[in-house]
């Protein structure tokens, strides 16, 4: 569903982000993507929406390529990916509503936006996905009331009002604690599941990743250097991405408690 | 920051080397020379008979201004109001034409970086630099003395302070929530209204008070030049010497400031 040919960008400083990345991901697959600050994670899924313009190389998303597309149909093509950040990214002044319904915006036009007049089966959606999130009571609150966990619950909602095909999932757990951390992986692949998407989770914590995900592309460099399930990720291999260490202590197997209550 | 090694190994920390510490050491000395010089010319230049009866004639001054001459109060009504007005509108129209200023001038939001972004800062730098007094002199000569002068004078010289304050707001503001909202594939004017206007409204409300604020101070002056307002009587009163009337004024633009400045601070207390 999603290509990735040979997909390049060259910082204008002259640093090589990514060097001809060459990926595929089939409908419905959960991926996480992992190595060490700096390897290029961030930059390639900013390069498959764009909001870091690819040097070279292509991004196909169910036959259309990105990397091609003008203004206007780039924003068209957006709008089937969606986007979750590692600090929520919501807007902290509007309300938890507002920020949902903002995933609307690239189907709404400027003045309904503008009188936040969205269309009733858009509001409908969002106290649908308010409520599958756990926020049902917190729609009228300002988003900077919140706390980490149930921000990155409104930002989950709002990738998904935009009736996405895809996510890319920026470090969603890098600010959270370790519980809240296994409660939001969580809550990204059961809504995967639920509507049949596919995403690319960006994760630091290899354990965490191994946990959900059915498989692993590691990078470095801006290179894949592994792909595979979370069961091939051994001892060699993440020294292979990270370099020398004892990491024994991180693939050990851990139980998943199985706290689903919302935060 | 100096590190050095002696002879024995020892590493030793000085703030400066030797080198800056002599430069900064001479920069001072010029400096005071110069100060020294300065000071030494106002003096020959001063006449020193009228600087010694300066305490009497202000002490006389004074004593011909109190009491206030509070019945002329009925004659300030009208120039107050019209000092609150010039002060309010003026401010209000100066932001009309400073929001898009500012977003032109700011590095993250504006269209053209060569052309419209020094323009931008070009208006912002030149309505800065010529006081609203100045201001007003030019519009009294060019559209006739009166009220409306003060107000375009007044909004003149304000459009550089907002849009420069807001334009440094802009380029201050959070680039993840504008990418989040990018990420929707919401247009560019979409983009500007949820992600960037709500990170600057407090730093807009903040900015428009604040102004007010200070317009309220300089449009009293403004009447000295005939641009309208308090300042008309104050000009008058002076010409004629009478100085109970000059008192009375004095207290009234004190008092207005003072209401002003309790405005803007509840104001700017209640948006943080």
């Amino acid at each position: 569903m999603l290509q990735l040919q040979k997909l390049t960008k060259r910082y204008p400083t002259g640093d090589l982000a990514l060097n001809a990345v060459d990926l595929e991901i089939p409908k419905g697959q959960v991926l996480a993507l992992i190595g060490p600050s700096g390897a290029g994670k961030s930059t390639l899924i900013r390069s498959i929406n764009r909001l870091v313009e690819p040097t070279s190389g292509s991004a196909i998303l169910d036959g259309v390529n990105l990397t091609e597309l003008s203004s206007g149909a780039l924003r068209r093509a957006r709008r089937r990916m969606g986007m979750i950040f590692q600090e929520y990214a919501l807007v902290e002044r509007l309300s938890v509503m507002e920020n949902v319904l903002s995933g609307q915006l690239g189907y709404v036009g400027f003045w309904r936006s503008f009188l936040r007049k969205f269309p009733q089966p858009a509001i409908d959606e969002a106290f649908r996905l308010l409520e599958r999130v756990g926020l049902d009571q917190m729609a009228d609150k300002r988003a900077d009331e919140l706390s980490g966990g149930q921000r990155q619950r409104v930002g989950i909602a709002r990738a998904l009002i935009q009736d996405p095909q895809l996510l890319l999932v920026d470090e969603p757990t890098a600010s959270l604690d370790p519980k809240t951390s296994r409660q939001i992986m969580r809550l990204i692949c059961e809504l995967c599941a639920e509507r049949g998407l596919s995403a690319i989770i960006n994760i630091h914590d290899v354990a965490l990743a191994k946990m959900f995900v059915p498989r692993v592309i590691g990078l470095k460099l801006g290179e894949i250097v592994f792909d595979g399930g979370p069961d091939d990720l051994t001892p060699e291999v993440l020294t292979d991405i990270y370099g020398e260490e004892d990491w024994e202590a991180t693939i050990a197997k851990i139980d998943d408690d199985d706290d689903s209550d919302p935060v | 920051m100096a590190i050095t090694q002696t002879p024995d190994g020892t590493k030793v920390w000085a703030l400066r080397d030797t080198r800056t510490q002599l430069t900064i050491w001479a920069k001072w000395f010029i400096g005071t020379a110069l100060f020294m010089y300065c000071w030494q010319q106002i003096s020959a230049e001063t006449n020193w008979d009228f600087f010694w009866d300066a305490p009497a004639i202000a002490a006389d001054i004074g004593g011909r201004s109190v009491p206030p001459k509070w019945d002329y109060m009925s004659k300030l009504w009208a120039p107050l109001w019209d000092t609150l007005n010039i002060a309010t509108l003026g401010t209000a129209l100066s932001l009309v034409m400073a929001v898009p200023i500012a977003f032109l001038a700011a590095r993250n939001t504006t269209p053209n970086a060569y052309i419209l972004r020094p323009l931008a800062l070009l208006i912002i730098v030149s309505s800065r630099s010529i006081n609203s007094l100045i201001w007003a002199l030019l519009l009294v000569a060019i559209i006739g003395p009166g009220v409306f002068a003060g107000l375009i004078a007044i909004s003149l010289r304000s459009i550089g302070f907002c849009a420069k304050l807001l334009y440094e707001a802009i380029e201050e503001i959070d680039q993840s929530q504008v990418e989040a909202i990018t990420a929707t594939g919401a247009s560019r004017w979409q983009v500007m209204l949820y992600g960037i206007v709500p990170q600057i409204m407090p730093a807009l409300a903040g900015i428009t008070v604040f102004r007010w604020d200070i317009n309220i101070r300089e449009s009293t002056v403004l009447g000295l030049v005939g641009a309208g307002g308090i300042g008309l009587q104050m000009q008058g009163s002076l010409n004629t010497l009478a100085w109970p009337q000059v008192s009375l004024i004095l207290l009234v633009i004190l008092l207005a400031v003072l209401i002003s400045e309790w405005v803007s601070a509840k104001v700017r207390g209640a948006i943080i």
